[in-house]
């Protein structure tokens, strides 16, 4: 077995020279120091969008995406097809773990200001890929065409619909239509399982890309730090893939533990012509922006109160990502305290107004 | 030695490719980005015109009570107050496009997304919503309740 094996891999080699990446990969070290645990959430992040694709893949075998069918299919998938509803409850766990990650993943890299000079190409992919994974969640949230995912969309395109000159046919193009019908469960369903995931998977090269050729970036002063122990770093293959691979089991083991003990809903049946139920929520990482909607007064000065919600978020979301250009201090090996101050009142902002849209 | 600022016969029909070609290039590209772009814009559907919806018998609604009629494609929404008078409004609430209801409990006009309220004139009393209901006109024919346009 042993023989076959290295014959193969001397096959390959003569070919495409196999040998220059192991050796490349054995030179790839990952530094050591107090914040060296924040380096796994991408790795985790990754892995949760490989089980997305995988279970999404399942659940196109037997989902239909039209209003008639869409809720009846997933009643079929989760109470007929063998283990449907631990592929589909999986399915929408991971989603959600997926963001939180991305988000931990983020954080992390913003406070140890990692995007600086030369990784800002990494951030930026890494931004697209979150904002692209809010899409995959906004535009699967429909898919199920229940109650709740109905009203959803209606207010989430809406948004989109309120942005000034560009939004009109934003909102049209999202919705197939100027109201959400059969026509927008296809579009999503579009989105969803094709152009989000293309889109994705370029970003993603990119950014494991950068990754592997720029290594880990070391946190400002590492370099002058005092030398604690001997070991300050560990080889990237195999310490800390094999690391990474621990972290993704626990993580699988704890999709499987929420997905068979808490399976997720699938509610009732989207009905255009019924009013929105109380208690009406988006998935929770849109929940901060939804509670200050509420907030906004439908009049300040003379623009719409949502209008101007719509555009602070957006001017917000667009300067967050620009922080490797704002941000000189960090590129220059500087501490950069403003930039922490302003990632605590985002933090803050966040957690604040989205236990507020738990609780009020 | 000829002047490197004066164009020569060469520069000029180098220039004359390069538009031409550019121009065509550009050109190209539109020929194969216009149908893609009319492509996602959905095709405008044919609407039934709707002027005026039956709804039920005066004694089947209940006062103090609402309830959501299907205009053509739109929802409705009907209120027939405690003192058994009727009023009928669109039942998209003109913040984010949600479909209100009527709360007994209040006394209004409510919607669920926002917590938007709108009084039984339709007006917007509170919340986020930035305009009125547009009202429509409750007519009896018989003992039968009609919705129709208000115009």
């Amino acid at each position: 077995m042993k023989a076959i094996l290295q014959n193969l891999y001397a096959w390959i080699d003569e070919r495409v020279h196999l040998r220059d990446l192991v050796e490349f990969m054995g030179k790839k070290y990952v530094p050591i120091h107090q914040h060296s645990i924040w380096y796994y959430f991408g790795g985790v992040s990754l892995f949760l969008f490989i089980i997305q694709v995988l279970t999404g893949i399942l659940l196109l075998l037997y989902y239909k995406g039209s209003e008639e069918l869409a809720f009846e299919s997933i009643q079929f998938i989760m109470s007929k097809v063998e283990f449907g509803w631990l592929i589909r409850s999986i399915h929408s766990w991971a989603a959600n773990l997926f963001i939180l990650a991305a988000v931990i993943h983020m954080f992390s890299v913003y406070f140890t200001k990692a995007y600086r000079k030369p990784r800002e190409i990494t951030w930026f992919t890494g931004m697209a890929m979150l904002f692209l994974g809010m899409g995959f969640g906004f535009s699967g949230y429909l898919l199920p065409w229940n109650e709740l995912a109905f009203f959803a969309t209606k207010v989430g395109t809406d948004i989109a619909g309120v942005i000034p000159v560009i939004g009109k046919p934003i909102m049209i193009l999202m919705r197939g239509g100027e109201d959400v019908t059969g026509a927008t469960l296809s579009r999503m369903f579009g989105f969803h399982v094709a152009i989000f995931p293309g889109l994705f998977v370029v970003f993603l090269g990119i950014h494991l890309l950068l990754v592997q050729r720029q290594g880990m970036s070391e946190p400002i002063g590492f370099e002058n730090s005092p030398n604690v122990g001997s070991q300050r770093t560990m080889p990237f293959f195999p310490n800390f893939l094999l690391r990474d691979l621990l972290l993704w089991l626990l993580v699988l083991n704890v999709l499987a533990v929420l997905a068979v003990l808490f399976p997720w809903e699938l509610g009732i049946k989207a009905d255009p012509f019924a009013s929105a139920p109380s208690g009406i929520k988006p998935e929770w990482y849109f929940l901060f922006m939804f509670q200050t909607l509420k907030y906004i007064p439908a009049q300040v000065l003379f623009v719409d109160g949502e209008v101007l919600g719509v555009l602070l978020f957006g001017l917000a979301g667009l300067l967050w990502t620009l922080v490797p250009f704002w941000d000189r201090k960090s590129a220059a090996g500087q501490q950069n305290r403003f930039v922490n101050y302003v990632g605590i009142f985002v933090v803050l902002y966040v957690l604040l107004f989205t236990i507020l849209g738990y609780v009020v | 030695m000829q002047n490197q600022d004066q164009p020569t016969l060469d520069h000029r029909k180098r220039d004359f490719l390069k538009y031409l070609l550019g121009g065509s290039f550009v050109a190209w590209v539109v020929s194969i980005f216009y149908p893609v772009l009319a492509y996602l814009k959905p095709p405008k559907q044919g609407e039934v015109e709707v002027s005026s919806v039956k709804v039920g018998k005066i004694e089947d609604i209940q006062k103090d009570s609402g309830q959501i009629v299907k205009f053509g494609n739109k929802p409705v929404i009907l209120v027939r107050k405690p003192n058994g008078e009727f009023r009928s409004f669109s039942a998209t609430c003109t913040h984010l496009d949600c479909t209100v209801q009527y709360r007994s409990d209040m006394g209004v006009i409510w919607c669920a997304c926002h917590n938007g309220k709108y009084d039984l004139n339709g007006r917007n009393i509170e919340g986020p919503p930035p305009r009125p209901l547009e009202e429509f006109r409750v007519v009896m024919q018989g003992d039968e309740v009609l919705i129709s346009k208000n115009v």
